[in-house]
């Protein structure tokens, strides 16, 4: 059996190693685009930040792949030839597959506005874009961060502690709009406010000039101008469709990634997908969704290579989750934190202590969703009592009083304790 | 190391919260909580000040074992001038309050002063912040601490508080932390309602810290395992807590009865730890749940029990079906034998009422035998008691007073004195169960003659725990003595006072020493605190307490007149049981105790005592 | 073969010793703020219920990593958190469905238990026998393992 993997982000990778562990006869070559080691993006603030080397953002220790067994190709997939069952590398060169993974991951969008081809104009997605923002991110460099989504804000604390002097430009009404509510995007706005970084909500901006020689004016609504030495853009990711926009004869089926079933198998029946690049399904509404994130592209990376050699694992869907440090405030999010129809919401906010907790149940008091602002401890339980679908019973009236109880309540409602359903008095 | 060397100081008059260095000098001393505390308290309160009045302070004390790995190191102590008493007060708890305040940071809190309206205090690590409580005031512990866990919603805060009891001025109020251990006795939750002070609510991540890490790891496993293989810390106390010693004081005929009427109680078995442990016949399920560990303990004597659902008490009171603190010892005396009365589950409702509302059981139950006697004898009537029919064994007149109590309605008012003052007001003195204000506990002093001058000498009034002879007389720890006879008593009292002062200023807990001696204690100390703790040095160091203590009272106008005993101990001979026909022999035992303590015959400690002890 | 905590809650007084003896073992302070396994108090229910990672065998926490900080022990099993290697970046907090790796503002890095390289000291300090460190057979904590399997999302068999 012949697998290739188009891809080495978290979720190739993991297919990787969970082919070679479930059919240690079979070729697993894993395919690299970029000429660097496999590496993780998500390491690449700290990098900025000076929290690592770069070889501390390696996914995995030199000679980890040989020693599996893994070909690692440094070669990016070009296209397939889905009947034939073959795909082209970049050096012309073909090969053949019995099974095909791709995991080819999300790249950042460019906004439509003028400029964003100017020297200084970053995204912050590869490691030759952490080492383009490092030339010019230097201390009392001013710059400008284009968008505060959850990228943004990773970028942000690495700029900062860089020593910038910086400026945000987010064209909604709050910071990580996808992750917090306005209570807690409010909160994260004024954190960071009082550590020095001037934050600008529900302004766009329109374009971007030289005006030096090495300085950029940055043009918003309202006619303000941000002088700036470096914008880094991290407006959003959109899934790297390449090679499926590449099929004229025949491609797979695609929403707003490629769509797979519960086997993460695509709509070409030796074709996988996993990771940021496909169009999944909700957990909770089994409603299609893609959510671009890490705990989600491994667990998919692994479901689709066991199903690729043949164990049928069925993934019971994606369960959005993010957790953020901004300078010190961890802001976490979970499941449907804006809630669902016929559900009910707890919220519990100390803006004075950047504190707050809002907790979504749906009709059957099952918790759905959550929100987290400065309270870090055991906040995984949150998505234990996610993916528990079990009504709360006595413990949904307690986390209504007291949310702050959640890993407790986790853990009564585990089997070895016998309080899951202890209603007291 | 062992202290975090940081004090708080709070002006409720002024509302401020100010850390200041611990006095190391007084430390070296005192080593920390009943020691130190009382240090601070001799030096900057005036012995002579009203306990009620603004000028009295009260002083939240952990010691340097507090919040370690040393088993049972989670006690603090409240020192104060006692409401009951006017003696100094000195009230020892367990739970998890006091380790939660030295992982804080802290060694100890003084709260001085006054509040205008009522308030509480939180502590998170260095931050103290003095919080409005209208909306706390009036509420019971209980609820308190639910309500401070709604505002703050940090589910690991530790909570101190006072009930219904301490706002009501009851003088027995109680300090009560973690639901349902207390700081007890002496009225120390009076103080903290005349300062209008509602709870302490404590949360510490900082960590403790000790001198030589190693050494005091060794040290103290070694030790724990002594507490493990003990008959009564490794097998009694975790079965039946202190309730173990029901049915075994009973047999010996020094279980006070009836107001000390009898020494012997016929319900004894009944309410006995044996007896909660049985599976009662409406539900099949025993009174006690389980047994719960102090912080740091590895003894776990507490009681946890549940209250059958269908008796006639709780019926209706869905609130009092969960599982709470449980009857011990001293409490099911009180409330049982001391009023004659039986019923299980009625005392444990008052056990549960007492612990939400901050009272003491062993000065409740004492004062409402009292009045049962005054309404036998007819030195008061049903028009006193408001319709009460106060006899001896009325289960209905503890659980409706208990609660009045709590509240200061209708005759509750009266109990909430104390026994003293109720005896006094109604023309029988001789009625009340007390030395120097306070109630007596559960050990008769005519079948356990040690006790007579355990209660009689004891600086914060009658009092079992400030030299615990039972453990040599009836347990032979640590070595047999006869309950009977006088003799080497005195001698005894002395020992074990100085001792226990010891173990009160370390952060451990008495109980170890059914199995521990100072010389298991020393090394514990000596490896979690700077300096040289050699046991001469803490047996000097107990001693010195001991009549710091002394000359606090002297100060507040004690006198040897007040190292009595009611007159029933003295002069009527117990009417049943081994001890049959015996009184205590105090005035044999008082003239040798004191010469023992190097005190004159009006037992005030002479110069040279004072000058050997460094006073 | 490799031993496993067994948790039984039923023994537990809670007396917070593990969280001591843990909090001491990695961080040289009594501190059960900083320790990995933590006693979880059921007051009305008057129930302790000692709690910490089940070293899970498809572990959540390891997978989400980015960076391979969390490595199997190979003589404990144990999911260990590699200092070193930890980039501060939480995901495995949120990964984790027990809650039971935390972040560590102090140094920065996440803290999960890691059976203390084969000698717990939570088992070693317990004086009940509530925690013990046992050949990995049918413990109670097998049990919350076969719980979590049930209500895992991440993958489920089908027939």
């Amino acid at each position: 059996m012949r697998y290739l993997i188009a891809g080495a982000g978290p979720a190739g990778v993991v297919a990787a190693e969970t082919l070679r562990r479930a059919d240690p006869q079979a070729t697993v070559r894993l395919f690299c685009g970029e000429q660097e080691p496999v590496y993780s993006r998500m390491a690449i603030p700290y990098l900025l930040a000076h929290k690592i080397d770069e070889r501390g953002t390696w996914l995995r220790e030199p000679g980890h792949f040989e020693a599996l067994g893994i070909e690692l190709v440094h070669q990016r997939i070009e296209s397939v030839e889905w009947d034939t069952h073959t795909v082209r590398r970049a050096d012309g060169q073909r090969e053949h597959y019995d099974r095909l993974l791709i995991a080819t991951g999300a790249r950042p969008a460019t906004p439509p506005v003028p400029g964003m081809d100017l020297p200084g104009v970053r995204h912050c997605w590869t490691l030759g874009d952490a080492r383009a923002i490092a030339a010019r991110a230097r201390p009392g460099s001013r710059v400008v961060l284009m968008g505060a989504g959850f990228i943004g804000c990773i970028i942000l604390e690495a700029l900062v502690l860089r020593g910038v002097r910086l400026t945000v430009i987010e064209a909604e009404d709050r910071m990580v709009p996808r992750m917090m509510d306005a209570t807690g995007g409010a909160m994260l706005q004024a954190w960071c406010e009082r550590k020095g970084v001037r934050v600008h909500t529900a302004t766009q901006v329109l374009g971007v000039e030289r005006a030096g020689s090495d300085t950029l004016a940055v043009h918003c609504e309202h006619g303000a101008v941000h002088p700036a030495e470096l914008l880094v853009v991290a407006t959003g990711v959109l899934p790297n469709l390449d090679l499926v926009a590449d099929g004229t004869r025949l491609s797979l089926e695609t929403g707003r990634g490629i769509r797979v079933d519960p086997w993460q198998r695509s709509s070409d029946p030796d074709v996988f997908a996993a990771g940021d690049v496909c169009e999944s399904v909700d957990w909770y509404s089994g409603e299609r969704a893609v959510y671009a994130i890490q705990p989600a592209a491994v667990e998919q990376g692994r479901i689709a290579a066991l199903n690729m050699c043949g164990r049928p694992v069925r993934y019971a869907g994606a369960l959005p989750m993010n957790i953020l440090d901004t300078l010190g405030l961890v802001t976490v999010s979970f499941g449907h934190w804006a809630g669902v129809p016929g559900g009910e919401s707890v919220r519990r906010a100390e803006p004075g202590r950047s504190r707050y907790l809002r907790l979504e149940f749906d009709e059957r008091d099952r918790l759905v969703g959550a929100i987290v602002v400065g309270l870090p401890e055991h906040v995984g339980v949150l998505r234990g009592l996610l993916q528990r679908r079990a009504p709360l019973g006595a413990w949904k009236a307690r986390l209504a009083r007291s949310p702050t109880r959640i890993a407790e309540a986790f853990v009564a409602c585990t089997a070895t304790t016998g309080l899951g359903d202890a209603a007291s008095p | 190391m062992g202290w975090q060397r940081k004090i708080l100081r709070v002006n409720l008059t002024e509302g401020t919260c100010t850390p200041e260095p611990l006095n190391m000098d007084w430390a070296m001393q005192y080593l920390g909580q009943r020691g130190l505390a009382t240090k601070y308290l001799t030096e900057e309160v005036d012995p002579r000040v009203d306990p009620l009045s603004p000028d009295n302070k009260l002083i939240f004390a952990t010691g340097p074992l507090t919040g370690t790995a040393a088993s049972t190191g989670g006690r603090y102590s409240v020192i104060t001038k006692g409401a009951l008493t006017g003696a100094i007060a000195c009230s020892n708890s367990g739970g998890y309050f006091g380790a939660e305040l030295k992982n804080a940071g802290w060694d100890m809190v003084i709260v001085e002063g006054q509040a205008r309206e009522p308030v509480y205090l939180l502590v998170e690590d260095d931050e103290a912040r003095l919080l409005h409580a209208g909306e706390l005031w009036g509420q019971s512990v209980w609820e308190t601490h639910q309500r401070i866990h709604d505002i703050h919603q940090d589910p690991l805060l530790k909570i101190a508080a006072i009930g219904q009891a301490g706002e009501n001025g009851v003088l027995f109020a109680c300090i009560v932390n973690d639901l349902h251990r207390a700081a007890g006795r002496s009225g120390v939750g009076a103080v903290m309602g005349a300062k209008r002070l509602k709870a302490v609510a404590v949360r510490g991540t900082r960590g403790v810290r000790v001198d030589d890490p190693q050494r005091f790891l060794q040290v103290t496993t070694e030790k724990k395992r002594i507490l493990a293989e003990n008959a009564v810390t490794g097998q009694g106390l975790p079965t039946y807590g202190t309730q173990v010693l029901m049915n075994v004081v009973n047999e010996i005929g020094a279980l006070p009865t009836r107001n000390a009427r009898d020494v012997q109680f016929e319900g004894a078995a009944h309410i006995s730890g044996e007896a909660m442990r049985e599976p009662r016949p409406t539900d099949g399920r025993p009174n006690l749940v389980t047994n719960q560990a102090c912080f740091g303990c590895t003894i776990a004597c507490g009681r946890v029990s549940r209250i059958d659902k269908t008796h006639y008490v709780v019926r209706n009171k869905p609130e009092y079906w969960k599982a709470s603190g449980g009857l011990e010892y001293e409490n099911a005396w009180a409330m049982g034998a001391d009023t004659g009365i039986d019923d299980l589950e009625a005392m444990t409702y008052a056990n549960f009422v007492c612990n939400e509302q901050g009272m003491d059981p062993i000065s409740f139950g004492a004062t409402l035998a009292a009045a049962m006697e005054l309404y036998e004898t007819g030195a008061i009537t049903q028009e006193d008691t408001g319709g009460i029919e106060l006899r001896f064994g009325n289960t209905d007149a503890l659980v409706t007073l208990v609660e009045q109590t709590a509240r200061g309605e209708g005759f509750g008012r009266e109990l909430g004195l104390g026994s003293k003052r109720l005896c006094e007001k109604y023309g029988r003195p001789e009625l009340s169960m007390t030395v120097k204000g306070q109630e007596f506990p559960a050990y008769d002093p005519r079948g356990i003659q040690g006790m007579g001058l355990t209660y009689a000498t004891s600086n914060r009034g009658a009092c079992h725990l400030r030299s615990y002879t039972v453990a040599s007389e009836v347990l032979g720890i640590p070595e047999k003595t006869d309950p009977l006879v006088p003799d080497g008593k005195p001698a005894l009292v002395k020992a074990f006072q100085d001792a226990t002062a010891v173990v009160d200023s370390s952060g451990l807990c008495l109980f170890t020493t059914f199995a521990w001696t100072l010389d298991d204690i020393q090394p514990q100390i000596d490896a979690a605190c700077e300096g040289d703790w050699s046991l001469e040095r803490l047996l000097e160091m107990g001693e010195r307490i001991w009549n710091l203590e002394r000359q606090f009272n002297l100060a507040a106008g004690f006198t040897g007149a007040d190292d009595r005993l009611p007159e029933r101990l003295v002069k009527e001979p117990a009417r049943q049981g081994p001890a049959k026909g015996l009184t205590n022999q105090l005035g044999k035992m008082l003239p040798e105790y004191y010469a023992l303590r190097g005190w004159n015959e009006q037992g005030e400690p002479t110069p040279e005592t004072l000058q050997r002890l460094g006073l | 073969m490799l031993k496993a905590l067994s948790i039984v809650p039923d023994k537990c007084t809670g007396c917070m010793q593990c969280e001591l003896a843990c909090s001491y073992e990695h961080e040289g302070v009594f501190n059960p703020a900083r320790s990995r396994i933590r006693v979880f108090h059921f007051h009305d229910e008057a129930r302790y219920v000692p709690y910490t990672c089940t070293q899970c065998a498809e572990a959540w926490c390891q997978l989400a990593c980015p960076v391979e900080a969390i490595q199997i022990n190979p003589h404990t099993g144990a999911k260990e958190v590699i200092e070193n290697l930890c980039v501060g970046c939480k995901v495995c907090t949120i990964a984790c469905p027990f809650g039971t790796v935390n972040y560590n503002q102090a140094t920065g890095k996440v803290i999960k238990c890691d059976l203390c390289g084969g000698d717990p000291a939570c088992a070693r300090y317990c004086p009940t026998g509530a925690i013990t460190y046992v050949d990995a057979d049918l413990t109670a904590y097998e049990r919350m393992r076969m719980w979590a399997a049930r209500t895992d999302t991440q993958a489920q068999a089908s027939a």
